[in-house]
């Protein structure tokens, strides 16, 4: 159980770093166009040539042809390891052109392909996959935050203030959440900046997500304040703001954890979902929901399978979210018992 | 009496068989004036099914303003005279001749002697003075109307006998005979009640029956399933013949398939379900075409259509509107350089390449290469430099800071949105393009996806950008359905919508040349009037044009005579002379 959990932990964690390494792994500039490789298939690596064996590997640059892209065979092009590159900002803090690999022009890799702009695939990825985890994550925080806050209060205190909360985070959990955020998406103004939106999303998405954590807060919180050492602990003087802090949150901590591995990948799914209708992060900063608005196009979607990546890539953390929040649960049951 | 009960039966499940069978055409008889096909042969039978993209909204052709209705209407209504699609001319229909006077102002036209509605009843000039009575009638408001109105006053119709109508125009008006395409004639019989007592509006909604409307176009309604199809059937006393004297149209019945997106028909197309897309993206084009080894569709690419896309900046008067964000950044709107800067920043060929998959065309004025008749070749096609671009920029009184930014001349960065539909692919792709071609510049542009109303409600109601992606044209090649763009006073003028005065001196000119261009007759001179506006306009930049795309079309390969146009309607123009190669009932599975 214990090793399953750890595991899990360490995906969680290999898959954040990726995210935050996005534009050091990343071999392109996600928002370059290369009009000449439209559709691109995904680059193949090579280890074999006429002269034999290569433990580099290489690439044929691509080319157009009436048939589609073809390999130019006539120049292999090595791919180099820690290469400079278009710069970049490591944990959005320093600018960096160092990569972890390329290739040198004209030739280009893309492991993912290339979507309708030349843009390489795999580069956007990496980089949209920032911003919607991103998104989810600190929507995630935003709403167990309030939810913890309210929780805690309404558990603690009951009466009025718990009526009035809980009356309130039914009409919340009754919101048709993705109507809601079309809805106030479409309030906002024409244009905001990435940044800004980002900035949005998050609020709106947290800040309508808080009502669920907030009622299992406040059930464990109501039955943990009439637990002795709680009485014990008020009875030698505890304040109020002691009791939470020191004795109840940590009872609920357990269910936090839980339910943010659990609102993580829906979080994620709400950013992919505004993005995907237009409402979210625009172009050309890539993330996941605006890339794969492209599929909406029946010819896309049929044509090109390299393009569905984002949504490959939103399964995976999707499933490793869900698995860590099964395992913490287990693990949880599993102490209670 | 069992004997006799039996004969009943038989008789009424003969009848109802009988009733069912789609009606055969006529024979046609030595007093009707037919219009003869040369061309056209054929053989009768089959259903042609065509997926549509919505419901048509009303089957009255003076009221209908959307492009499904009129699809639909347009198979059913005959015009007197029509604009053939495949060569662009005018050519006789209702009307079998037209006599001009030498002032260009009075038109009399000869009728069709013996010619039927699609209901028996006979056509005769009553039905040509009570249409047009219709059509310029102010309570009906047909969109038809403004057409017929010339300088303020009605064109007048009189009934000179039974099969003769004099039109006299106000003025003289170039090209008025392509006035009378579209303009359905209407049954007098069926329709005049409805009128005398102001319910005309009312008549022939979706709700009527089949036998309430009739027309003199090849087809009549025969089902009308809602949010399914519409179903019509062959009109039996169609005034054309084919080349071997027989009566045209040769398809049992034509389908309507509501089917919603583009990519719906395309499906629905390659399930077998439709035998014919009107009008493809390139995309979805080229998917078909590589099915073509196991479909054996026909396509067809007709080459440049006459729609025009085009970036228009919001250079509107704005002091009555509380929109100063926007007001701020008129003055980089209105600057020559600017816009001249921004269309040569624009790698139009990587639009085409991009955008249409290489099935379409660059453009640099609102003629493009598909409207050969009209297009000024003298308009010049500057390769994109963005060193030029700058250029123009520095001595528009613009400047870059470390960082690369455009800054205008009072330091503010330059920074403005591109409002498109969000539901048209292309020209979503096509702001992503120059959103990148503009950064080059240092411009800070922000793609705005929208719902297509809300891009229309903007650029004409509420006037809240700064600059759009639309598209224009496609009608029909002649300048005149053009008058309303380019004139100051025009519904369509975007980029200074409900202007007075003309606010330019350039503007000016294009008024005067698209008046005196409307009353010249002579081609040469009206094409000398048009150049020059093509050329002021290429100058100017009120639009900064980008693309026209290929019209693009596909058929299931027993289609017959598939002629698609680069006009609209592209491919069920020729209706008529549609047929079935191998006669089946059902379009069946490819």
């Amino acid at each position: 159980m214990r090793s399953k959990t750890a595991l899990l932990f360490a995906m969680v964690i290999a898959l954040h770093l990726t995210l935050l390494l996005a534009g050091f792994l990343a071999p392109c500039d996600p928002a370059a166009q290369d009009r000449n490789l439209p559709y691109a298939p995904p680059t193949r690596l090579h280890f074999v040539d006429a002269s034999g064996w290569h433990l580099r590997p290489f690439v044929y640059r691509l080319s157009a042809g009436p048939n589609g892209y073809f390999e130019d065979k006539s120049q292999s092009f090595a791919v180099h390891w820690w290469r400079g590159g278009p710069a970049y900002r490591l944990l959005g803090i320093f600018e960096i052109k160092r990569h972890l690999f390329g290739v040198d022009k004209p030739a280009t890799i893309a492991l993912l392909g290339t979507d309708g702009f030349g843009r390489d695939e795999f580069s956007r990825v990496l980089s949209g996959g920032q911003i919607s985890v991103a998104a989810g994550m600190a929507a995630t925080l935003l709403a167990l935050a309030a939810g913890t806050i309210f929780g805690v209060l309404a558990g603690y205190y009951g009466g009025w203030a718990d009526e009035s909360l809980m009356c309130a985070t039914e009409v919340f959990l009754c919101l048709p959440w993705l109507y809601f955020l079309l809805g106030v998406r479409a309030f906002l103004p024409l244009h905001l900046s990435p940044a800004r939106t980002f900035l949005l999303l998050t609020c709106v998405i947290g800040l309508i997500g808080w009502a669920r954590p907030a009622r299992l807060v406040r059930g464990i919180v109501l039955s943990a304040r009439s637990r002795n050492y709680v009485l014990a602990a008020r009875s030698f003087g505890g304040s109020d703001f002691y009791l939470m802090r020191r004795h109840l949150f940590l009872e609920v901590f357990g269910l936090l954890l839980t339910q943010a591995a659990l609102l993580v990948p829906r979080y994620i799914a709400a950013e992919v979902t505004l993005s995907f209708f237009g409402l979210g992060v625009n172009e050309p900063v890539a993330s996941w929901g605006n890339m794969l608005s492209t599929l909406q196009q029946y010819s896309v979607l049929v044509s090109y399978e390299w393009l569905l990546a984002p949504a490959a890539a939103l399964v995976v953390t999707s499933v490793i979210y869900s698995l860590l929040a099964d395992a913490l649960h287990s693990r949880l049951e599993f102490r209670s018992t | 009496m069992k004997t006799i009960t039996r004969l009943t039966l038989l008789v009424c499940l003969l009848a109802s068989v009988c009733l069912a069978i789609d009606p055969f055409p006529e024979e046609p008889n030595p007093g009707e004036e037919l219009e003869r096909a040369e061309q056209v042969t054929g053989n009768y039978g089959g259903n042609l099914t065509v997926g549509g993209r919505a419901e048509p909204k009303t089957l009255n052709p003076v009221i209908a303003t959307d492009a499904v209705s009129r699809e639909v209407i347009g198979r059913m209504m005959a015009d007197l005279i029509d604009i053939n699609r495949a060569s662009q001319e005018t050519e006789p229909a209702l009307a079998k001749s037209c006599k001009t006077s030498p002032d260009g102002r009075t038109f009399i036209l000869q009728l069709r002697k013996g010619i039927r509605f699609s209901d028996g009843h006979p056509f005769d000039a009553d039905d040509v003075v009570f249409s047009f009575a219709v059509y310029l009638d102010e309570n009906v408001d047909s969109p038809q109307r403004d057409l017929l109105i010339i300088d303020g006053k009605p064109l007048t119709v009189t009934k000179l006998d039974q099969y003769a109508v004099r039109f006299t125009l106000p003025r003289p008006y170039a090209a008025a005979e392509r006035l009378f395409d579209g303009l359905a004639m209407l049954p007098k019989h069926l329709l005049e009640k409805p009128y005398r007592e102001g319910k005309f509006v009312q008549a022939w909604s979706l709700n009527a029956k089949a036998s309430e409307i009739a027309g003199l176009g090849p087809f009549r309604l025969k089902q009308y399933v809602p949010g399914q199809r519409v179903v019509l059937e062959r009109n039996p006393y169609y005034w054309k013949v084919d080349s071997k004297n027989e009566r045209l149209p040769y398809l049992d019945e034509l389908t309507f398939l509501f089917v919603g997106s583009e990519d719906a028909q395309v499906m629905r197309f390659e399930a077998g379900e439709s035998s014919m897309i009107t009008r493809l993206s390139s995309d979805n084009y080229n998917l078909l075409a590589r099915e073509r080894d196991r479909t054996h569709a026909q396509f067809a690419d007709m080459g440049p259509g006459l729609e025009y896309n085009f970036l228009v900046f919001n250079q509107n008067d704005l002091s009555s509107k509380k929109l100063e964000a926007v007001a701020r950044k008129q003055k980089w709107f209105r600057e020559l350089n600017f816009r001249q800067a921004v269309s040569a920043a624009i790698d139009r060929d990587s639009i085409v390449r991009l955008v249409y998959g290489t099935r379409g065309a660059a453009l640099w004025g609102n003629v493009g290469p598909g409207n050969k008749l009209w297009l000024n070749t003298g308009i010049p096609h500057p390769q994109r430099s963005l060193d030029s671009a700058r250029q123009l920029l520095k001595s528009a009184g613009f400047s870059w800071n470390q960082a690369g930014q455009l800054l205008d001349a009072s330091g503010s960065p330059v920074e403005f949105s591109i409002i498109t539909s969000s539901s048209n692919m292309q020209r979503m792709k096509m702001a992503t393009l120059i959103q990148d071609d503009l950064s080059h510049l240092g411009m800070q542009v922000h793609v705005v996806p929208l719902e297509f109303r809300a891009v229309i409600d903007r650029v004409f109601q509420s006037l809240d950008y700064d600059a759009a992606i639309m598209a224009l044209g496609g009608g029909d090649a002649d300048p005149n359905p053009e008058m309303n763009v380019w004139m100051t006073n025009g519904t369509s003028h975007l980029w200074h919508l409900h202007e007075t005065e003309p606010a330019t001196a350039w503007e000016r000119e294009i008024d005067q040349l698209m008046q005196q261009q409307m009353i010249t007759l002579d081609y040469a001179k009206r094409k000398q009037l048009y150049d020059r506006v093509q050329q002021l306009i290429a100058e100017h930049f009120p639009f900064i044009f980008l693309a026209t795309p290929n019209i693009l079309a596909a058929a299931d390969p027993r289609v017959g005579n598939f002629r698609p146009a680069v006009l609209e309607p592209y491919t069920l123009w020729n209706a008529d002379e549609l047929y079935i190669r191998t006669p089946v009932t059902n379009a069946g599975a490819r």
